[in-house]
């Protein structure tokens, strides 16, 4: 029983592969465990970042600088009155927040944050991928009509079409980068006389073979894949109904789109679903256009001394995030109504320096070094969420479905078509 | 539950697995034909195909239950959602939902039942019983190559009855022809 | 038990098929027809895929093309629910009867 356990340790192997249950539910705890933390910490980010940029400061009573507001967020709303609607289809109206949970969290089954670090590496997980991720669509389209009531189903049937038109977008830019893996060259027009290989639909495979051709896909056939990393990178932010798609469920708009009439812990699933949605997609746009978990520039500047600077990065980061706190300290009022929050903050950024000191541990140092880009990478993509929603203006929704049919489909098509014949032809 | 240790796609608990999966697609398919209300029969149905998928996985037809997943489940079933959702009725609703031809099912049902188990039996020649276990991490490029290659005219005419879908569902659906 | 064998997955797809048969024959609404009819195409294409584990891969490329009509069907012959629907307003099959004597 213990070597059954600790037999995996020594194997070098996802857990799916190796077919070992035990780790492959720690490893699910784990990813579960991280994206819940994850979601509670973007939704910090959010409004403080929002708030920031719109010169104001966003929560800043419930913890230091509002660190504790999502806790207070999650006690309010697991504490509010269960409204379901008269007329509403009780079952229905229970099962859509469900759907949509299960949905976002199933995708992470593939995601890959290291070479064995993930949960299972199927043979066809970007199509498992894209196949999940479509079914939110059904529990968008159950909420709105199990709601009853006229504006959750006009929001939800707007959302629901929003977000199969942009599936078809994602679907064509992500095939251009499956076709990107079946070559053999190096460096961004690198084809080579070999190149009858065989492409993979593997996420831990798509992964190595941009390592294998020594770039990114993002720079491969440039502009190609640029554009294609553009299309996928426009329609995910419509695929979870994100701004500037955000029509349906925009309060002056809609009143709340197809999640109108849910309160408390029901509203706060949906919630839940989609930033984890978000994390989702974005870590699929890593995994395929941005190189996964390797750090930058892997092949050209390679040797011992890169590898550690390149390695001390994760430690530098907490660093200095612990040093961002403590200034926070610094310019804390010297009342003693503060004094709690001082203490606090100065905990916080203690702990954070904690630790990054940890993360310079070299056998630390070594593991973390694959799950830190990736989160890093991820964490990105989120801050670009952020600033989207802050920044555009939304569309309107018949802008949105011409955006998503009449121009990002025939790019995409474009992009596929100029690929396949770069591909054979260089 | 027997375990395999050995890398590679080998089955796990494979009878637990399949009774599971084919239970909850005859399930299904129970309540598909049961419920009074047409929303409540699509969540079954599309709790069915995907159990289905995983039939097709523990049958080393990854494409194919990816496909379900993606075209059935998420595109086919949403088109039905979307239609229920129009065409939904309050009054439809309190109308009666079976017409009174339960003794025609009835006898079809033996019928069939019948002639599929006259067949199994008849014909156990035809299905060995030895479990073969074909390759299933190039079962895409198989696919592929076949799809490509040897059923390209089908695939383009697929392709044709694809578009020809599309116009007529569109002409169907319009206001004013 | 006995391993699991083609035959088992044959009896589930003829189980599927049957309850297929009765949705379409003791259903007033038209959408549930609809959908008894896509589990009678799903009880084909695991047939399908069943025999291929054993033939071949032709099986599962005829499964994908199945998929591929069933989603035109359904397409098409929503469209013309819709389009029935807006001139007399039930879905009922037993009141579609416009061209009867």
């Amino acid at each position: 029983m213990l070597d059954y356990i600790t037999s995996y340790l020594s194997s070098n192997t996802t857990p799916g592969e190796s077919g070992n249950v035990f780790w492959a539910l720690v490893y699910i705890m784990v990813v579960f465990g991280g994206i819940s933390v994850a979601v509670m910490a973007m939704n910090w980010l959010e409004r403080k970042a929002l708030a920031h940029f719109q010169i104001r400061l966003g929560p800043m009573r419930v913890g230091p600088h509002g660190l504790l507001q999502p806790i207070a967020d999650a006690i309010k709303l697991m504490t509010k009155e269960d409204i379901i609607p008269a007329e509403a289809d009780k079952f229905v109206f229970w099962i859509a927040p469900l759907i949509i949970l299960c949905a976002s969290f199933a995708v992470y089954i593939v995601v890959p944050f290291g070479p064995t670090h993930a949960i299972t590496d199927l043979n066809i997980g970007v199509l498992f991928m894209l196949g999940v991720s479509s079914l939110s669509v059904l529990g968008v389209v159950m909420a709105g009509w199990a709601s009853n009531s006229h504006y959750p189903l006009i929001g939800a049937l707007r959302s629901s079409a929003q977000m199969v038109s942009y599936e078809v977008a994602m679907g064509m830019a992500v095939v251009s980068a499956i076709l990107m893996t079946s070559l053999h060259g190096l460096g961004p027009y690198g084809v080579s006389a070999a190149s009858s290989g065989t492409g993979t639909l593997s996420m831990i495979g798509i992964v190595q073979a941009q390592n294998e051709q020594h770039v990114w896909f993002l720079f491969k056939f440039f502009p190609l894949g640029f554009i294609a990393f553009g299309i996928f990178a426009i329609a995910m932010v419509a695929e979870t109904n994100r701004a500037p798609f955000d029509l349906p469920e925009a309060e002056s708009e809609l009143t709340a789109g197809f999640h109108t009439e849910y309160s408390g812990l029901r509203w706060s699933l949906f919630m839940l679903g989609e930033y984890a949605a978000m994390i989702a997609v974005s870590s699929i746009a890593v995994t395929l256009w941005l190189g996964g978990w390797y750090r930058p520039f892997p092949n050209s500047l390679t040797g011992d001394t890169w590898d550690l600077v390149f390695s001390l990065f994760p430690g530098l980061v907490f660093l200095g995030l612990a040093a961002i706190a403590f200034l926070g300290v610094r310019r804390m009022p010297k009342h003693p109504y503060f004094r709690v929050q001082t203490i606090g903050l100065a905990g916080f950024g203690a702990v954070l320096g904690l630790i990054g000191l940890i993360l310079f541990v070299p056998p630390v140092r070594d593991r973390i070094q694959d799950i830190f880009w990736f989160v890093a990478k991820v964490a990105g993509f989120m801050y670009l969420y952020i600033w989207y929603r802050a920044t555009f203006p939304r569309y309107r929704f018949d802008q949105l479905m011409k955006v998503g049919w009449k121009v990002l489909l025939p790019i995409g098509i474009g992009v596929l078509i100029l690929t396949a014949i770069l591909g054979v032809v260089l | 539950m027997q375990q395999a240790v050995q890398p590679g796609m080998q089955p796990v608990a494979t009878t637990f697995f399949f009774y599971l999966l084919s239970g909850f697609t005859l399930l299904s398919g129970v309540f598909v034909i049961t419920r009074k209300s047409p929303v409540h029969s699509a969540l079954a149905l599309i709790f069915g195909l995907l159990s289905q998928a995983g039939l097709y996985l523990m049958l080393y037809a990854p494409f194919v239950a990816g496909v379900q997943i993606i075209l059935y489940a998420g595109g086919i079933m949403v088109l039905f959602l979307f239609v229920i959702m129009l065409v939904n009725l309050e009054r439809s609703q309190r109308e009666e939902q079976f017409n009174g031809q339960w003794v025609v099912g009835l006898l079809a049902a033996i019928a069939l039942g019948g002639l599929f188990m006259t067949v199994y039996v008849k014909g156990k020649s035809l299905f060995p019983y030895r479990i073969a276990q074909p390759v299933e991490n190039t079962n895409t490029q198989q696919i592929g190559l076949m799809l490509y290659g040897q059923y390209m005219f089908a695939f383009e005419i697929a392709s044709l009855l694809l578009l020809v879908a599309i116009i007529g569902a569109v002409v169907m659906a319009k206001k004013r022809i | 038990m006995a391993p699991i064998g083609t035959l088992h997955y044959l009896v589930v797809a003829a189980a599927l098929f049957i309850l297929g048969v009765i949705g379409v024959l003791t259903r007033r609404n038209v959408v549930i027809i609809l959908m008894s009819i896509e589990l009678i195409l799903n009880a084909v294409n695991l047939n399908l895929v069943a025999f291929s584990r054993l033939w071949g891969l032709h099986g599962q490329v005829f499964a994908i093309f199945v998929i591929t009509d069933a989603a035109a069907e359904a397409a098409v012959g929503l469209g013309i629910l819709i389009a029935f629907f807006r001139n007399k307003e039930t879905v009922n099959v037993d009141e579609i009867d416009l061209l009867k004597w």
